[in-house]
């Protein structure tokens, strides 16, 4: 289910080329407008779809899979954090579904790279980095001691 | 200088008619390539048609006054203001292109249509003309060398060239060489025919060159902002979900794209 662009909605501002984990949304040479290389190589992935300020994004099914005549389609309203989804099938039915994005402000949750450098010993931890406190677990992670590592399978 | 009307002067060594006809002739090139691109890349019959297709998800009719109200709208926020922009720093590019351009073309086809002859022109004219050539002049190469989506994103040189840079580079290439030529034009500098000439084929390759050129997208970018309001108005909304019922707490950290 390759992704495509509508010409008239896009204004090729480039954030579907930043955010395509395969790369293949370029900026077309002839008319400035993002469009889909390879569209065989499209995992459906919805992130273009998500990121597009002009919602000029869509996927298109494949007929025997998805016939013709539905359309999904997703609406991203960051200020709500919410993601709108509109899933319409061929012989009229439609379902609306409305999921939440984040729970926190943009911009609340501190980059790696503003956090302290974890220690050597925090190093061997099998904790990730500022775990536990940063998932809010006082009591701290179950975690196994390293003799109990080969347990069940010498 | 920059009140004196450089086709007047022209006029000594050039006819008016000459330069009243090759206008007449640009605006015939600009009709004519955007009706060859209206029926080459058959844009109208699929707006009539995509037009006719969001009708039958209409949730409600929208009645004459409240399209004229929409009209309106898209005229002032989508026209007027850029506003379909989400990249503040490309609509200020924008509006200043835009804007420069409108100005620098009104008092040109007014000087030349007006004032053709070594008769006193208003000092505002010639000014105007002026402050839009170079209004275009600052949004244009502003956008050509730091906002360009290929150069701020992807990392290219600003000089790589493709056809989508026909009508930006065509547009400041007319521009820029139709001040230089002004400015000698005033001050009788040697160079003066040259720098005509240059500013003529620059202008005949902008106003030509509108079936390969973005240029027609300043008449069909209106017409599909007016579309996307009446498809919000009347609850199709090009199929897409209607916005969530929550309130707007969360805030934006949408930042510029950069692929490199």
């Amino acid at each position: 289910m390759p992704t495509f662009v509508y010409m008239t909605r896009c204004d090729g501002c480039g954030h579907c080329v930043d955010i395509c984990p395969s790369d293949i949304m370029h900026i077309d040479k002839t008319y400035r407008r993002a469009y889909n290389i390879e569209p065989n190589m499209c995992w459906e992935c919805y992130s273009c779809v998500k990121a597009c300020p002009q919602n000029a994004i869509d996927v298109r099914g494949y007929a025997d899979f998805a016939p013709l005549g539905h359309s999904v389609r997703v609406l991203r309203e960051e200020a709500k954090g919410t993601i709108s989804w509109k899933i319409k099938f061929r012989d009229g039915r439609e379902k609306n579904f409305v999921s939440p994005i984040r729970t926190t402000e943009w911009g609340s949750i501190p980059s790696p790279a503003e956090l302290e450098m974890p220690s050597a010993e925090a190093m061997q931890s099998q904790e990730l980095a500022h775990e536990p406190d940063a998932l809010n677990v006082p009591e701290g992670l179950p975690a196994l001691r390293p003799d109990q590592f080969t347990q069940g399978v010498a | 200088m920059f009140t004196s009307n450089p086709f007047a002067e022209l006029s000594a060594s050039i006819s008016p008619v000459f330069i009243q006809t090759y206008i007449v002739i640009m605006i015939l090139l600009v009709a004519g390539g955007t009706l060859f691109d209206i029926f080459h890349k058959k844009s109208a019959k699929y707006f009539f048609d995509n037009w006719r297709k969001t009708k039958k998800n209409q949730a409600r009719q929208v009645g004459g006054r409240e399209i004229v109200s929409l009209a309106v709208r898209t005229a002032v926020v989508d026209g007027l203001m850029s506003g379909e922009f989400c990249n503040l720093r490309r609509r200020i590019a924008h509006l200043l292109t835009m804007h420069g351009f409108l100005a620098y073309m009104i008092t040109t086809v007014i000087m030349v249509f007006g004032y053709s002859t070594p008769t006193t022109t208003p000092a505002i004219l010639p000014l105007l003309w002026y402050i839009g050539g170079l209004l275009v002049c600052v949004g244009g190469y502003w956008f050509w060398f730091f906002i360009r989506v290929d150069v701020a994103a992807e990392g290219n040189s600003p000089f790589r060239v493709v056809r989508a840079d026909l009508f930006i580079l065509s547009l400041l290439a007319s521009v820029t060489l139709g001040l230089i030529w002004g400015c000698m034009q005033a001050t009788g500098h040697s160079w003066t025919n040259l720098l005509f000439g240059l500013y003529l084929i620059a202008t005949t390759v902008l106003f030509g060159s509108v079936p390969w050129s973005k240029f027609s997208h300043m008449f069909y970018k209106p017409a599909a902002a007016l579309e996307k309001r009446i498809t919000e108005a009347d609850g199709s909304r090009s199929n897409l979900p209607a916005p969530a019922d929550k309130p707007e707490i969360f805030g934006s950290a949408r930042q510029l794209p950069r692929n490199y």
